[in-house]
């Protein structure tokens, strides 16, 4: 017994997996097909304009100060970090094109991704889990009111939209904070930093970016309303759903990301 | 069966391999309060989750209103719960919303009446209720018994043929209880809505039913007026009824064996 006790560990942990990859891409299948009618309909199936306008602001617009800060930090953080080794090699003018790429390719769209796992993910969890333990979800549905048109459907549309809003204002904040120490503390001129910058960043790079934080926003949202919505007992519930969500989303936006970043890798972009 | 609201016919649910309704059969007629009366755990919420189709049959049929919820698509299902109502035991209102939007959200919902009609009805709903002066008022600033109040207003949004109460007293006090009870039955007499009543408070079910139903293990084991449910010989019916400690429930909650238990025989 002892012997097949890790692989009948292996063999559940895959299966929880695949249910949950299951039943997230039921979620968006019904999101999906609730768009549409939302936005071409009347009657019964109104998306809520005011609903999702007061989810992009709580998701996007409260989220752009915290994002810009940790991702000016990390971009100061890099340029520091990076000096002293390209200093080696004479190249310390690369800082700004290595910065440039690492924001608008990779670093801009994740980390804004991840404060937005903390910020929102966590968040909309906890607020659909609470829903949930007061029956509000289930008066949702005894008054012909989909919860998932009426709650998951603006809340994933506004958080894929403002990851993408989010992903510009980090690529452009990482730059400015390897601009800040380049400027203040390696005696790099602004303008040189900035003509690298733009020297070395492609359109691909910034649209790929931007296709990404999509994606991550879209799965962010898509996690933290299928754990929210599926709570299960009281506060505790609650409780576990927001950690889950958490750690979920980060470890899928990881895996999310290996994907693209092999993917494009294979591909030559 | 015209004269007939709902019908229940041999409904079966199991949760596992748990039956927590048992073929149950009940007929509920047009414009009367019927209460479903039954202990923790008896199946009578699960029984009203599966007449407002929350959750499904798994045997057996339930016919509100001539429809058959089991045989309804999801939009006729849909089109079923705009014609129902539906009080929460917890008043479920949604936390985020003001008092009037929470009533007003049905009639945005599935009507295209301007926003000025709405707030026209949204004042006679909750001046029904007692509540129009709290209009502007979120869930959390408001009392338990408002709440259900607020709930009720909101369950009657769209002017429901038939309305469900889930424990509409619990955790009331008695004052408040009874003027819930009282808002039941003028919502009976006066629109003549059908009521279907779950609920475990006797003063309370003995105010408002036309005739009520006991549950006992998922199975009806009674059914009467007020007065046949007080003048019952039956030993079970009379323990509900009166709330008394000795009879055959207190009874059959002994009867798993203590020592047993306690020295794990059973496992």
């Amino acid at each position: 017994m002892k012997v097949l006790a890790p692989i009948s560990l292996i063999g559940r942990i895959a299966t929880n997996v695949v249910e949950f990859l299951g039943q997230l891409a039921l979620l968006l299948h019904s999101a999906v097909t609730m768009v549409r009618p939302a936005l071409i309909s009347g009657r019964g199936k109104r998306l809520g304009w005011r609903n999702l306008w007061a989810q992009m602001v709580r998701v996007g617009v409260n989220s752009v100060g915290i994002v810009s800060l940790v991702v000016f930090c990390i971009g100061a953080i890099l340029s520091l970090q990076m000096e002293p080794i390209l200093k080696q090699y004479g190249a310390t003018d690369k800082i700004a094109d290595i910065i440039g790429v690492a924001m608008f390719r990779e670093l801009g769209p994740l980390v804004a991704a991840i404060t937005l796992t903390g910020f929102a993910g966590a968040s909309i969890a906890a607020e659909l889990g609470t829903m949930k333990v007061s029956e509000e979800l289930e008066a949702l549905e005894s008054q012909a009111i989909s919860p998932v048109r009426f709650l998951v459907v603006p809340r994933v549309l506004a958080t894929t939209l403002m990851m993408i809003c989010l992903a510009v204002i980090a690529d452009i904040m990482g730059v400015l904070g390897g601009l800040f120490v380049c400027t203040f503390v390696l005696d790099i001129s602004a303008e040189l930093y900035l003509r690298a910058t733009f020297s070395a960043i492609e359109m691909k790079d910034f649209l790929g970016g931007l296709f990404k934080s999509g994606v991550f926003g879209c799965v962010l949202s898509l996690i933290a309303c299928h754990l929210g919505t599926n709570v299960q007992g009281g506060a505790e519930g609650v409780g576990h759903a927001t950690t889950k969500t958490v750690v979920y989303t980060i470890v899928a936006l990881t895996f999310i990301d290996l994907g693209f970043t092999a993917a494009f890798f294979f591909m030559g972009v | 069966m015209n004269d007939l609201a709902i019908k229940v016919s041999a409904a079966t649910k199991r949760f596992g391999k748990r039956t927590v309704l048992d073929q149950i059969n009940l007929d509920v007629k047009l414009g009367e309060t019927l209460v479903i009366l039954g202990g923790s755990g008896s199946g009578k919420s699960t029984l009203l989750r599966m007449m407002i189709g929350s959750i499904p049959i798994d045997g057996g049929d339930i016919e509100v209103m001539g429809k058959t919820l089991s045989k309804l698509t999801t939009a006729e299902l849909d089109e079923y719960r705009t014609s129902i109502g539906v009080l929460f035991q917890s008043g479920a209102l949604y936390n985020s919303m003001s008092i009037a939007d929470n009533i007003a959200l049905p009639l945005r919902e599935h009507t295209d009446l301007e926003e000025a009609t709405i707030e026209i009805l949204v004042k006679i709903k909750l001046e029904l209720v007692g509540l129009r002066e709290h209009a502007t008022k979120l869930p959390s600033e408001i009392s338990g018994g408002m709440k259900k109040r607020a709930g009720l207003a909101r369950a009657m949004a769209l002017d429901p043929k038939i309305l469900f109460y889930d424990e509409p007293s619990a955790g009331l006090d008695p004052v408040t209880s009874a003027e819930i009870d009282e808002l039941i039955i003028k919502l009976n007499k006066v629109l003549g809505v059908t009521s279907v009543v779950v609920t475990h408070e006797m003063d309370s079910a003995f105010r408002i039913a036309d005739r009520m139903v006991l549950l006992d293990r998922g199975k009806f084991i009674v059914s009467g007026t007020a007065d046949e449910m007080k003048n019952s010989q039956d030993p079970l019916v009379r323990q509900f009824v009166y709330g008394l400690t000795e009879g055959p429930l207190t009874e059959r909650k002994r009867t798993g064996s203590y020592e047993s238990d306690l020295l794990m025989e059973n496992i």
